[in-house]
């Protein structure tokens, strides 16, 4: 006896959430399940969606991915699923993710300025980074908190300057109106906006997003628009911002920020939103620690089939079964990719993972040279099959998706989500309509 | 531009500051100039043990005797800067038992406090040693912060009036006929505390006396005044923990060799050592079977070492000195006696004395001894202070430490932050202004942070050194980007920037060595927060082309 499913994907990131929704999407009737232990990396991630922001020499940043995106090595996940594939999966991201997110408009990338002061190319961007854009040349004012010590506002805003951005920019820096301690978490701001929780301020109490616009104002000079860090709620974040804005009469935008990063975690809402809503099964909290083949599976080009895998739950061994797996499991950060002093390998299928056998061959020394460690991961065929040391799928049953997969350096190229969402959809799409086969 | 001084000290180590410390204190005009930061050389890259003596009371008992009263006294001058861990010496199964005899007598004729414990007390005192472990002996070894340490010494130079100089590099000694009347160093910036991309200058700063503390680089500046000084710099590995597996300083009982000692460390604990000669002390191999020789061979007194996290690595060298004539061959028979090398007797040269060899506890009385030459030479009659006068952060420690309160912040923070400023605790963490932890890690605030940027402008390597912050488990992937926004609006945006990145590099360089488990993990999130989110490593800033902004997506404007 086991759980039975069609699909099982097996991790609750941007990669695995995406191959559930795809798979529920190409076929309504399969059962679809995502098992996921941990947070996923989401709440490190800054919540902007790249899909290509620099070539493979370092190019960039490219004013357009797609365009871009065959000058890549035939090795790299998006040449494995091809171009027009990933269009695909990033609009069925846009239907997913609807309002929440901008930048459909155009093929091209936004530049979206960051915490630091730099700005970062991508493809989309949330509904709240959307006044931000340094393309757009009406001036800004930059609010940071004093407790809030990652995001200088005047830093960041001298550093955009620097950076040559077309309009002009200044920060200030408040107290945030409510937080008594200087370690009080991020959600401590959210939920006070959110909840416009009564707070003392010079002596009155009022309304935390009141008290908020009141300090902000007295710092406004002529700006068409203001930028804060990512904490402008978390339950409500479009009705925090409408509010500023109407309150300031100017547009009020967010500057992703993190970890933890509040956009990351919204981008989490959104998904297991709509994870429910598709009546994808999620089992949360278990690792997926083993798994069984089918007794005298194998065939000889497609590897062996996986019956089941083993789910822990609290300490009993729970089976269970499906027609096809995705394994999205993450990279190095999400603990999919995993080593010791010896070599890398991935944990759950011990599917191959292409690297140097020194391990003083895994990194270079200029921190921001071109690593071998950032591409570690699989190597899969043209239809996500993981491959072995021979080129032969590892298991005709399993597919891989998002940072699990090797052969790309998302942080050097800005490609993190965009590998993750195309992996995912091809990967889940494809488990499907085998299903439906 | 030329100056004048007194004693003109090379080299900014715990040698050097206390030299400059000890001659201030005298009363005499003292400049020190250092090429890096303080502590850049040996001092910065040494595992934090303050010897008992127990390590030399078999080998050579001098030293140990100079140990046991070094120690005695660095807990009274310097309590901040020292932990009072206790140590083992570690006897396995296959170890001899002669030489835990001798190492136990040894202690005893000594003056160091020895006590034998069973395997089964030792293992009740630190439970991760190894189910076989035989006996031990017990001394009163301790762990001592060589950072914190060196700057004490460095702040009260000052105090005491002494010019201190760092990132100013002497590039000539100033020799007439036989008579060393000074130096000419190249200021990276100004003189004064560095400032990233402020431009430097070089400067004639001409003394009566000169002393070259430059330890493993003394022969490099004696020969700038044709002096030969023949050190023998020699390497050693040190790996650190991310955790204290060991509250207690761990030593293997034998005779000698390669990785025996772990020292608990702050929050970590140091694994140590190698020792190989090297011919220079800027360039040589780090290699990856050091590494493993230290975790495979400390896990034979504690096991779980080789399934423990490791957050870096670093490098040390040895500053090494024999007379020419004893000719040892093997590193660790040199002795770790120091040498004064009065160039004068020596070679006919006045004006100028090397000091070489030696070992961190002792760096007291070393710079006492060399002090009193220095004085002896200047015809100045003044008498040392430096084994009674407490350190900046450690006066009346026991009971202002009583009266002291949290300054608002939490429990660990609190805590860690007063162990590591002691007496200075209030100066800096009294503050009406908000007072956020810049580096959660390591429990640093803001507070900690500026007082340290205060000493020693826009280098945050020197911010990291006093303060600890970005040397924990993350290794400066959090915190790196929040120390630089505490330099800023005192120093300009890209001075911020140059420090930040100087600082991501430096992080970056020790974590080589740790990558693989846990670390490698962190590493990738390091990158990823770097360069995805940040977008650090394609700076448009730092680019030679500006970017035509007009060409990206606008939102529809």
């Amino acid at each position: 006896m086991a759980i039975e499913d069609d699909v099982l994907v097996v991790g609750g990131g941007l990669a695995g959430a995406t191959a559930a929704l795809a798979a529920k999407d190409a076929d309504p009737d399969a059962r679809v399940r995502l098992v996921t232990y941990k947070q996923s990396t989401l709440r490190h991630a800054s919540g902007l969606i790249d899909v290509l922001g620099y070539g493979p020499d370092g190019d960039g940043p490219l004013v357009d991915p797609f365009d871009a995106l065959v000058n890549l090595p035939e090795s790299h996940p998006y040449r494995r699923v091809g171009v027009d594939a990933v269009r695909e999966a990033l609009s069925f991201f846009d239907g997913v993710a609807g309002d929440a997110y901008a930048g459909n408009h155009t093929d091209r990338n936004a530049l979206v300025p960051t915490a630091g002061g730099t700005v970062k190319p991508t493809a989309r961007y949330p509904a709240a980074t959307a006044a931000g854009l340094a393309s757009d040349e009406r001036d800004a004012l930059f609010v940071g908190f004093e407790t809030l010590p990652a995001f200088d506002a005047p830093r960041s805003a001298s550093h955009l300057e620097a950076a040559g951005v077309p309009f002009s920019t200044r920060g200030e820096t408040v107290s945030f109106p409510g937080i008594d301690r200087d370690d009080a978490k991020l959600v401590r701001y959210a939920h006070l906006l959110d909840e416009d929780e009564r707070v003392r301020t010079s002596g009155r109490r009022m309304g935390a997003r009141t008290a908020l616009a009141t300090a902000v104002d007295a710092r406004l000079g002529e700006e068409s628009r203001i930028g804060f860090p990512a904490v402008l709620g978390d339950e409500r974040p479009a009705e925090v911002r409408s509010y500023l804005a109407d309150a300031l009469g100017v547009d009020v935008f967010e500057v992703p920020t993190g970890p933890p990063s509040l956009a990351g975690m919204r981008l989490e809402d959104v998904l297991f939103d709509a994870l429910s809503d598709d009546g994808v099964r999620v089992t949360a909290g278990v690792p997926v620690i083993d798994y069984e083949l089918v007794a005298g599976g194998a065939s000889e080009s497609d590897g062996d089939r996986i019956d089941h895998v083993v789910v822990d739950r609290h300490g009993s061994e729970i089976p269970h079964r499906a027609d096809q797996y995705v394994l999205a499991t993450g990279g190095l950060v999400g603990k999919g990719v995993k080593s010791d002093r010896d070599g890398v390998f991935e944990p759950i299928f011990d599917c191959h993972v292409p690297q140097a056998d020194d391990r003083y061959d895994w990194f270079v020394d200029d921190v921001f040279g071109e690593q071998p460690y950032a591409r570690f991961g699989l190597e899969p065929d043209r239809d996500l099959r993981p491959l072995d040391p021979n080129g032969e799928p590892e298991f005709s049953n399993l597919r891989a998706a998002g940072a699990v997969l090797g052969g790309y350096d998302f942080a050097a190229e800005k490609s993190g989500a965009g590998v993750s969402i195309a992996t995912g959809y091809v990967a889940g799409t494809r488990a499907a309509e085998e299903v439906s086969r | 531009m030329a100056t004048d001084t007194d004693v003109l000290v090379v080299g900014g180590g715990s040698t050097g500051c206390g030299i400059a410390r000890d001659l201030a204190m005298r009363g005499l005009e003292v400049t020190l100039v250092e090429r890096g930061n303080l502590t850049d050389g040996t001092t910065g890259r040494m595992h934090g043990l303050l010897h008992s003596g127990g390590r030399y009371a078999v080998s050579d008992r001098a030293s140990a005797t100079e140990c046991i009263e070094e120690n005695e006294i660095l807990r009274e001058i310097a309590g901040h800067c020292v932990e009072l861990t206790g140590g083992l010496f570690v006897q396995r199964p296959e170890d001899s038992d002669a030489y835990f005899e001798e190492k136990l007598e040894g202690c005893r004729a000594c003056d160091i406090p020895a006590r034998v414990l069973s395997g089964r007390e030792a293992r009740e005192v630190e439970p991760y040693l190894a189910t076989d472990v035989k006996r031990a002996i017990e001394v009163p070894d301790g762990a001592v912060d060589p950072f914190r340490l060196c700057v004490a010494n460095a702040i009260d130079a000052r105090a005491h009036g002494a010019r201190i100089e760092t990132h100013a590099e002497v590039i000539d000694l100033l020799r007439e006929g036989d008579d060393v009347y000074g130096v000419e160093v190249r200021h990276d910036s100004g003189p004064g505390t560095r400032v990233h991309r402020t431009p430097g200058s070089t400067e004639e700063i001409t003394a009566e006396y000169v002393v070259n503390a430059t330890g493993a680089w003394a022969g490099r500046i004696g020969a700038m005044a044709d002096l030969d000084v023949e050190v023998r710099p020699s390497k050693g590995v040190m790996t650190i923990m991310n955790v204290r597996q060991v509250d207690t300083v761990i030593n293997r009982c034998r005779p000698k060799g390669d990785a025996d000692i772990i020292v608990p460390h702050e929050t970590t604990a140091i694994l140590g050592t190698t020792d190989e000669e090297v011919s220079d002390p800027d360039d040589y191999p780090e290699e990856e079977w050091e590494v493993d020789a230290m975790i495979d061979t400390l896990s034979e007194l504690v096991p779980i070492l080789t399934e423990a996290r490791t957050i870096r690595s670093f490098w040390g060298v040895r500053p090494l000195y024999e007379p020419p004539e004893r000719d040892t061959r093997d590193p660790t028979d040199i002795t770790r006696d120091f040498f004064l090398l009065d160039h004068a007797e020596r070679d006919g040269v006045a004006g100028i004395t090397s000091i070489v060899g030696g070992k961190f506890t002792t760096y007291r009385a070393m710079a006492e001894e060399i002090s009193d030459h220095v004085c002896e030479k200047l015809g100045v009659n003044a008498s040392c202070a430096t084994a009674t006068e407490p350190l900046p952060g450690s006066e009346n420690l026991e009971i202002l430490e009583e009266g002291m309160d949290d300054f608002g912040l939490r429990s660990p923070i609190a805590r860690r932050s007063k162990q590591r400023l002691g007496s200075r605790s209030r100066e800096v963490l009294e503050t009406d202004e908000a007072n956020p932890v810049i580096c959660a890690c390591e429990g640093v605030t803001r507070a900690e942070v500026r007082d340290a940027v205060s000493q020693s402008g826009s280098d945050l390597n020197a911010v990291r050194i006093r303060t600890r912050a970005s040397m924990g488990n993350c290794q400066g992937g959090f915190c790196c980007g929040p120390m630089a926004n505490e330099l800023h609006p005192k120093y300009d945006e890209p001075t911020a920037r140059a420090a930040l990145d100087e600082l991501i590099q430096e992080r970056w360089k020790g974590q080589r060595h740790a990558l693989w488990g846990e670390q490698l993990s962190q590493a990738m999130l390091n990158y990823a927060l770097f360069a995805t989110t940040m977008n650090r490593d394609e700076d448009p800033a730092d680019a030679a082309e500006p970017l035509e902004y007009a060409a990206f997506d606008h939102g529809g404007r």
